[in-house]
């Protein structure tokens, strides 16, 4: 039976790429701790540049949050690949005889539980300071919550892109960012209706259906990108 | 089918036949766009509400459709290099980047001036214009991507790629810009669309859109025979092509 | 005809600044375009000229080299300018 055993070798890959990223990622506790450091400096500096009115803040936090949110993930997303590329574990990747799309999406699932995910519990606290309008906090982190994740599938393009260049910070969030604007308008779109008292779900839909798309088509991006930056 | 394709992809083959169809690109793209201008400026009447401004539509809406479909092209040509690496096929997505960023600008500096006049401001986020701006970074990534790397190869097929997620997502975008635009200023009045626009002003229009994809085509056609020179030029039929001209100059 | 006279063509109802501005720099883009396109190409012929004209000079001054070294000579050269 060849074929159970290949599905077999697959999951257990998968298994041990997640397995392995979470194990590492939670020895370098710096690296998931400074993107939610970040999101709440970034949040700061608004009431300090803006003003320090709840009703006026009350009307913009709903983008502030959802942009800050979005840096912070971008800021995370040049170490999603980095490492393994200097230390070379990621060509072992490549020569495995398992899917790359497969493991590259564990390493993406990974990077979304220890970025995107803190990063939506946050939020509803940042929101509180924001003076957030009450009622809108649920949607705030579960559209957070679902559109880091499609952040993340993105991102790993341009992560997986770049990952071979000296200087692919700045090139980085110069491919990505414009990609993100769907999620973001659907994302902060979600939390307005919540403050306006209109049904949430069409939002949450949309952006389950963006998650949906990315998640079938970023692992081949991922895929075909992580080879060109290897072999290339 | 096969035996055409990969003569298609043959740079000689390429360089010889784009030689014999460039000019007729000219001549048409030359012929339209004259004749478009003249309808388009003098003879088209004016519009009932926005005057003489409304001309502008004959430049700004085939620079917006031509910036669409460069993107449009420049993927296909990606997915063509990516599947059969025939190489032709990378080259003209090269040069089909800069022109399309050309005219994703052109699009924009049209439609804000276009803005004074109509909304008395040079900048609307309006869902037109904002989609444009964002099609603009995506150009300018692909071309700062193609740019980055120093291997030829890996710079194509990276730029492909990414060519290939933009134009996923292009129709993304523009959908979920328009949809933010009608909710956020649902009472703005949109540039260019008119429920009935009669025959005088729509025909210049579609000419002027002939013209500009015409312009396009002889364009690439063009440079990406000099991309062919640049990447082949120690191939022995490229010193063939041109010795006979070093004959004459000697 | 929309319009009476030139000056009312060139006014165009008020707006000459927008319309004459938006029409100007396409009308300016395309033109450069050609033109840089144009001097692009007539450019890398002259490089391939020049290219070919240097290994005929070197082929001719070296008569007695069997012509595979030739061959090799121009691959060789050709490899030097890519880099």
């Amino acid at each position: 039976m060849p074929m159970i055993e290949h599905q077999g070798g697959m999951m257990i890959a998968v298994k041990a790429t997640l397995m392995r990223d979470l194990t590492l990622l939670l020895r370098h506790r710096g690296e998931v701790l400074n993107p939610l450091v970040f999101f709440a400096l970034v949040i700061t500096l608004f009431p300090i540049a803006i003003s320090p009115d709840p009703q006026l803040l009350a009307i913009i936090a709903p983008g502030l949050l959802w942009v800050a949110a979005l840096l912070a993930a971008l800021l995370s997303l040049d170490s999603l690949f980095r490492s393994d590329y200097d230390d070379g574990s990621l060509e072992q990747l490549l020569l495995a005889p398992q899917p790359l799309a497969a493991l590259g999406l564990a390493k993406v699932a990974v990077h979304w539980l220890l970025t995107g995910l803190p990063l939506a519990l946050m939020a509803p606290l940042l929101g509180i300071m924001l003076a957030l309008p009450a009622g809108s906090y649920a949607v705030l982190a579960l559209s957070l919550a679902l559109g880091t994740a499609s952040l993340s599938l993105i991102g790993a393009i341009g992560a997986a892109l770049t990952v071979g260049l000296a200087r692919g910070g700045v090139l980085l969030s110069l491919l990505v960012l414009p990609l993100y604007i769907p999620v973001l308008i659907f994302g902060a779109g979600a939390v307005q209706a919540a403050i306006l008292g209109d049904g949430v779900s069409a939002h949450l839909a949309i952006l389950g259906a963006l998650l949906a798309i990315a998640l079938v088509l970023a692992p081949w991006a991922i895929a075909a990108s992580l080879r060109i930056s290897i072999n290339g | 089918m096969w035996a055409f394709i990969h003569k298609l992809g043959s740079p000689k083959w390429f360089y010889g036949i784009s030689a014999k169809l460039q000019p007729w690109f000219w001549a048409a793209a030359a012929l339209l766009l004259v004749t478009g201008s003249l309808w388009g400026l003098a003879f088209a009447p004016a519009d009932y509400q926005q005057g003489n401004s409304f001309r502008i539509i004959y430049v700004h809406v085939p620079a917006a459709f031509l910036a669409q479909s460069i993107f449009i092209s420049m993927a296909v040509s990606g997915l063509v290099f990516m599947v059969w690496k025939i190489k032709v096929a990378d080259m003209a997505a090269a040069v089909m980047a800069p022109l399309g960023a050309a005219m994703t600008f052109v699009a924009l500096f049209s439609g804000a001036v276009w803005g004074v006049p109509t909304w008395g401001t040079w900048w609307m986020w309006d869902a037109r214009l904002t989609s444009m701006l964002i099609l603009l970074f995506l150009y300018l990534g692909v071309i700062a991507l193609r740019g980055a790397f120093t291997s030829r190869d890996s710079a194509s097929r990276a730029a492909s790629v990414l060519a290939m997620v933009g134009v996923i997502n292009i129709p993304i975008i523009k959908y979920s810009v328009d949809w933010w635009y009608t909710l956020h200023q649902p009472a703005t009045f949109t540039l260019t669309s008119r429920p009935t626009m009669p025959i005088e002003m729509w025909l210049p229009l579609a000419i002027m859109v002939l013209g500009f994809y015409s312009f396009f085509i002889a364009l690439t056609l063009m440079r990406t025979r000099s991309e062919i020179l640049r990447r082949e030029a120690n191939k022995r039929w490229v010193h063939d092509l041109v010795k006979g001209r070093v004959e004459e100059t000697r | 005809m929309a319009f009476d006279s030139i000056s009312q063509f060139l006014a165009m109802g008020g707006h000459a600044p927008y319309v004459w501005s938006a029409w100007g720099i396409t009308a300016l883009l395309l033109v450069t375009i050609v033109w840089h396109a144009r001097a692009e190409h007539r450019q890398l012929l002259n490089g391939v000229k020049r290219r070919v004209r240097r290994e005929r000079a070197r082929s001719a001054g070296a008569s007695q080299v069997p012509p595979n070294a030739a061959r090799f000579n121009s691959v060789k050269g050709g490899m030097r300018d890519d880099a």
